[in-house]
């Protein structure tokens, strides 16, 4: 044995005394326990300030009552048109490949980057100031009135039957929530397709499957943890939107008030106690829209966590 | 019943080219080759997920070569399988069928008939996840053949199994094969595999394919 490695070997018989795991634990567990302890925080904050009586005096009122409505039927909405656009985007942006494909994606992500405020004022001047928009407008005119003819009792029953036009109105509203929205549900979508394996897809195309039945019956049925996700986030999203919607659909009572909305006017008479109660009423909404969301998710889910 | 004639193909910087190959009807065919030596390409290429620059690809005599893989009759079973996790057995052997609109009876024979020649009979109402190698390597082999392919290409399927479960299931795909008379191409790493298997093996090197026998000598 040459003596360098004699000493090596001297240097690694010694006992190896490893550092002790305790801080570790200590410094993730302290951090994560004081991260919950700031969001209980802001609940019980915000829930000592009021009480039963102001929230009940709160939802009787008729305008806080169509701002919870508005809130409710738009978001809904707002998730479908994220989902559904989501899809597709998503799995363009994960199995196909084409020039530009790193433009494409950066682009998508512009919503989530965007201050709110930016993405209401493009929105005022796409829809007020461009031709293309003006016309969109017009012919979404158009269909609402088919809408109110066709179908008019389900109009009347999401409220959308006084709608006149898209700027200032309960479409603004929604686009203003979709335009955020729906970039945090294509890039859900985008990271589930990327985590389905293409092999599979492949494998239904010999088995006589065109693109689309492919990924109708053998993509989409594994990614609906993903789809109830997207929905989620999107759902989320929307229902905290506050400035594209100042911005582009104003701030009109019992017309473009959602919660949001709703906290700001109430502050801004000075009138604590109820915005205070609609944001507990916000805060229960969102929370039970999650925990439904998830028990979904996680039943949805059963045979990938099984596999 | 598989003719390639001076197949081209490029998948960034790997390249096959001029590959030419005939496996006669009724065939066992083994392709065997170093790892990288493009022997999954060239099945891909023959399913018809992965384009060919230049050269043809005849099944049965039909020119396959800018044929969608649904228009080829191609039964696939890959390496891993690729079962869709979300469908019970009797689901994924039934898609195929399903997809070309025959009758539910028609179908429900068909997948009851496919379960009991590859002894997965029990495992209809099963999914994927929780059955064992040698069930889930079963159902990938039933649900490639359950739509009558005249061409089935295996991509090294054996090769995750112990030496127990790979014998039976040699022993499985022999019998199936002459069973429904369906021609073989299989992609092995293992001589003992394409020995137990084959009636003929070939080996793919330097872009080549010439018969095992001319590349041992």
């Amino acid at each position: 044995m040459s003596g360098q490695n004699k000493v090596i070997l001297e240097r690694l018989g010694r006992p190896h005394r490893s550092k002790p795991d305790m801080p570790f634990h200590a410094l993730f567990i302290g951090l994560t326990g004081f991260f919950i302890l700031l969001i209980v925080g802001l609940l019980a904050a915000n829930a000592s300030f009021t009480s039963l009586d102001d929230i009940r005096t709160a939802l009787a009122d008729d305008a806080i009552f169509a701002s919870v409505r508005l809130s409710l039927v738009t978001c809904t909405i707002t998730a479908f048109l994220s989902l559904l656009f989501a899809i597709p985007a998503g799995y363009v942006l994960a199995r196909y490949r084409f020039p530009g494909r790193s433009i494409v994606d950066a682009i998508v992500d512009i919503p989530i980057v965007l201050p709110p405020l930016v993405v209401g004022i493009s929105l005022l001047i796409l829809f007020n100031q461009t031709g293309p928009g003006r016309a969109i407008e017009d012919w979404f005119v158009s269909f609402v009135a088919w809408c109110n003819s066709t179908v008019p009792w389900l109009m009347d029953l999401l409220g959308l039957s006084r709608i006149r036009g898209i700027t200032y109105d309960v479409p603004a509203v929604i686009l203003g929530q979709f335009m955020v929205a729906s970039a945090f549900a294509v890039r859900t979508m985008r990271v589930t397709f990327d985590q389905i394996d293409p092999r599979r897809e492949q494998v239904a195309l010999t088995l006589g499957c065109s693109r689309g039945q492919a990924v109708r019956r053998v993509v989409l049925p594994e990614a609906r943890r993903g789809m109830v996700a997207a929905a989620t986030l999107a759902w989320s999203r929307a229902i905290g939107e506050f400035g594209p919607i100042l911005v582009f659909a104003g701030a009109t009572r019992m017309k473009t008030e959602v919660l949001p909305t709703t906290i700001f006017l109430e502050l801004s008479v000075g009138n604590i106690e109820a915005a205070v109660a609609v944001s507990l009423v916000m805060v229960a909404i969102a929370l039970a829209i999650l925990i439904l969301a998830r028990s979904l998710g996680l039943w949805t889910g059963r045979d990938h966590e099984l596999q | 019943m598989i003719e390639l004639d001076a197949i081209s193909i490029r998948a960034g910087s790997f390249h096959l080219d001029g590959v030419s190959l005939k496996v006669s009807k009724g065939g066992y065919t083994a392709l065997m080759g170093r790892t990288g030596s493009g022997k999954t390409t060239l099945l891909e290429a023959i399913c018809g997920l992965r384009g060919v620059e230049s050269g043809t690809i005849r099944i049965a005599g039909q020119d396959v070569t800018h044929a969608r893989p649904s228009q080829r009759g191609i039964g696939y079973v890959p390496q891993d399988l690729a079962l869709f996790p979300t469908m019970t057995v009797a689901r994924q052997l039934a898609l195929p069928l399903s997809i070309r609109r025959l009758d539910k009876r028609f179908i429900s024979e068909r997948v009851d008939n496919i379960a009991s020649m590859l002894g997965i009979g029990d495992l209809l109402n099963r999914r994927p996840s929780g059955l064992s190698g040698g069930e889930l390597q079963r159902v990938a082999l039933g649900r490639a053949l359950s739509f009558a392919p005249s061409v089935l290409c295996l991509d090294e399927p054996l090769s995750a199994l112990d030496d127990e479960t790979r014998e039976e299931i040699c022993g499985v795909i022999k019998r199936v094969q002459e069973e429904v008379e369906v021609t073989v191409l299989h992609v092995t790493h293992s001589l003992k595999d394409a020995e137990m298997l084959a009636d003929a093996t070939l080996t793919i090197r330097e872009g080549t394919i010439v018969p095992l026998q001319e590349e041992t000598a």
